[in-house]
């Protein structure tokens, strides 16, 4: 009787091992970014370009709460210029500018849920206020693929007048409400120890409850980042209340992300997201775009795929910036509408300004 | 003779079910191992692409990020392991708490279930009702935002806080109670206090035994026990230097213990929550106690309150902490959602040490172990406490 359990014991052991090598190379042939171990699998067409475009839809991770960045409003459209670039990502690859949105499916993911979705593959790309750090883009952090930043943004403080609170030393002592992972949690404990102030963190995992309980005064002080902070500000209810205080804790790059390892797909988001900054630096615009493409300027033909191959070799269309343009507008125009002069936040462009006009947005050459 | 018959009579071993029981045992342990081992293969190698390796060392990493409240020291450059361990302790302080309120609610609100008194009735279906039947959640929302942010309506931490019962203060940053100073003269009365209660409880047994030996009144031993408890209510309340929280400059407050509002409002969920589903448990625990025993007890002579009392609570024991036990789990288990509201409870310090390490799959088998072994001890604790109300058969 023992025999026969040892026996039964040492063959199931064995069909496990077998099992376990044998499904090895399907298992990552069939994951997304497995091109680190097997290049011939991404040689083969496994990207998640291919994936997008096979699906013929675009599933992109957003905030959905911060006006301005992505928002939701109650008949379910989505606006922003997180959305914009999701936005401008389908137009590239579907070729289209018609009705784009059918083209996309939005997931509204929180901080601590956005990491997840993406390493697991429920979404193809994220676009919202994800800073951009080296623990988070390394292989052995989170291993993800930072997109060029869409946004330049820094952590602030925002505070009831009644405080007053003047700048970080002025905290002592004070609450300050916290929305938990993100990396503002670390620039405050930072800050403040730098200032030699102890305070009191309310931390909370959503960021509607964090500015809830600063609405009733739980906190003198809510640190997030700044632009989310004008966005949130024009939610409170006195907004004339509070104050967004000229301090900046940190440096906060905010840009598309995408999974480590996919480096076709890598390759289409940080192109169309250059994109964006080139076709302002080249004035064209929505209305212009299709002037443009008689423009005598080689490097506007190349741009717009009028010649040369640049579509062809990032595996889109050729005239995939056309769409993109046709369907969101150049970086400037996505700017001025959403969080510009143009919309209630109207943060001045400062060191989102182009290169060329002393900003920090730059794209390398379309060539 | 023997030995041909017993070889010939041998069961074989096809249609011996002994046999069958062991080999069915195997075939599902070597599916488990079968499933187990693709799956810990498939995280090994996921994770080897990732280039990471399975290692708890980034726990000795200094954490840098702030805890709003601790009840042991903590600073913003401390060890990742020591921040769980402050999370886990206010964890430990909200569920202990937890399960001495929601038991006081619950068996209180189950027996006003058989009270002849119908308001008191009434109250008890409306509050058992509504509370089992509502989200966790959406009442931890309801206590902080609408209960604990209007007991304080000041709008800014710096205005005169709210006066408590005239004897401690509330703000926005929490209620400020009397408390006994930390000195060695109230220690030494809480001793007292303590000795006296054990005391007590000799006494009280020495009581019981002359009248059901001796048929004696009691009456010496029950003076006895009043004055006992006189003398430690009056070391409690004028014995022990109380501090009262007192209103300084700036209308800072010094002095007694300060209880956030994030804590008191995560409690009073938890609490009134978990007491709802106790009192279920309690009145189905009476209601399995015969009527015969209630008849039996009246016609003893015992009012309403001595036979629940005397003869039937002790036998609804028996049903009750079963059950009592998967609640008190619960309760546990739904201290998590504290998170929700801002208070920094285990589960917190573990969201934040998740997101800034990266290390998913190390956290979660600590977070795993950790609930495990908390719902383990209050299993254990729970059938202890089972066995020694069990009917003992003599």
């Amino acid at each position: 009787m023992r025999k026969w359990g040892s026996l039964l014991l040492a063959a199931s052991l064995s069909v496990a091992a077998i099992s376990a090598c044998t499904s090895a190379p399907t298992d990552t042939a069939g994951s997304p970014g497995a091109e680190g171990a097997s290049p011939a699998a991404t040689a083969a067409g496994r990207s998640r370009l291919d994936m997008v475009k096979e699906r013929g839809k675009l599933i992109c991770g957003v905030e959905g709460t911060i006006p301005g960045f992505s928002f939701v409003d109650p008949s379910g459209t989505y606006s922003g210029l997180d959305v914009d670039v999701c936005r401008a990502v389908a137009a590239a690859v579907f070729g289209t500018s018609e009705d784009i949105d059918s083209k996309i499916e939005y997931r509204n993911l929180d901080s601590t849920a956005r990491f997840p979705a993406l390493q697991n593959g429920e979404v193809d790309m994220l676009s919202r206020n994800t800073t951009w750090t080296a623990s988070r883009d390394a292989a052995g952090g989170n291993g993800l693929e930072f997109a060029p930043t869409t946004f330049y943004d820094g952590q602030g403080l925002l505070v009831s007048k009644a405080s007053g609170i003047q700048d970080v030393a002025g905290l002592a002592g004070k609450s300050v409400c916290v929305e938990t992972g993100t990396t503002t949690e670390l620039n405050l404990a930072s800050r403040t120890k730098e200032a030699g102030v102890t305070i009191n963190e309310v931390k909370f995992q959503d960021s509607n409850a964090a500015i809830a309980a600063f609405a009733e005064g739980r906190c003198e002080a809510f640190t997030s980042d700044r632009s989310q902070l004008a966005a949130k500000r024009t939610s409170l209810p006195n907004p004339d209340d509070y104050v967004l205080l000229d301090v900046v804790m940190s440096k906060e790059p905010l840009g598309p992300v995408t999974i480590n390892g996919d480096s076709r797909w890598y390759d289409v988001v940080k192109w169309v997201t250059y994109g964006l900054i080139q076709a302002e630096e080249f004035g064209i615009t929505q209305a212009n775009v299709d002037q443009m493409k008689q423009d005598p300027n080689p490097d506007i033909q190349n741009f717009l795929g009028v010649q040369g191959e640049l579509g062809s070799q990032l595996g889109l269309p050729a005239d995939f910036m056309v769409h993109v343009i046709k369907a969101v507008g150049n970086y400037g125009e996505i700017y001025e509408r959403n969080v510009g002069s143009g919309s209630e936040l109207n943060i001045s462009r400062g060191p989102n300004e182009l290169w060329t006009k002393g900003g920090l947005m730059y794209s390398p050459p379309f060539r | 003779m023997t030995q041909s018959t017993d070889g010939s009579e041998k069961i074989p071993f096809w249609r011996d079910d002994r046999v069958w029981r062991i080999i069915i045992q195997l075939i599902v342990l070597g599916v488990v191992l079968l499933i187990g081992s693709i799956l810990l293969g498939n995280m090994f190698r996921n994770l080897a692409q990732l280039g990471r390796q399975f290692d708890f060392g980034f726990l000795r990493n200094q954490a840098g990020f702030n805890i709003g409240e601790t009840i042991v020291p903590y600073q913003t450059n401390d060890r990742y392991w020591w921040a769980l361990v402050v999370g886990f302790l206010n964890t430990l302080r909200l569920i202990l708490v937890g399960f001495v309120l929601a038991t006081v609610i619950g068996v209180l609100a189950g027996i006003a279930s058989f009270s002849d008194n119908w308001l008191l009735r009434k109250l008890n279906v409306f509050y058992v009702e509504i509370v089992r039947n509502v989200p966790l959640l959406l009442q931890l929302f309801f206590w902080i935002f609408v209960v604990f942010y209007s007991l304080a309506p000041q709008r800014n931490l710096s205005d005169p806080p709210t006066p408590l019962l005239g004897r401690g203060f509330i703000n926005k940053a929490g209620m400020f109670v009397p408390w006994p100073a930390n000195t060695t003269g109230d220690w030494l009365a809480l001793l007292g206090v303590v000795l006296g209660a054990i005391a007590a409880f000799f006494i009280w047994r020495w009581r019981i035994k002359l009248m059901e030996t001796a048929g004696a009144s009691g009456k010496p031993q029950q003076w006895m026990l009043i004055g006992l408890a006189l003398i430690g209510l009056l070391v409690l309340l004028f014995g022990m230097k109380w501090e009262t929280p007192t209103l300084g400059e700036n209308n800072s407050i010094t002095g007694g213990l300060r209880i956030s509002l994030e804590y008191a409002a995560v409690l009073a969920g938890l609490s009134f929550y978990t007491g709802a589903f106790i009192a279920e448990i309690v009145r189905a625990g009476i209601q399995s106690v015969s009527k015969g025993q209630w008849e039996a007890a009246r016609a003893l002579g015992l009012h309403t309150g001595l036979a629940m009392q005397l003869v039937v609570l002790p036998q609804a024991l028996r049903v009750i902490i079963p059950s009592l036990n998967s609640q008190y789990q619960n309760l546990a288990k739904n201290s998590t959602l504290a998170l929700a509201i801002g208070y920094p409870d285990f589960f917190s310090t573990f969201q934040t040490t998740q997101n800034q390490t990266g290390r998913a799959v190390e956290m979660i088998l600590i977070l795993m172990a950790v609930y495990l072994i908390v719902n383990l001890v209050i299993t254990t604790l729970m059938n202890l406490l089972n066995r020694s109300v069990q009917l003992k058969e003599r």
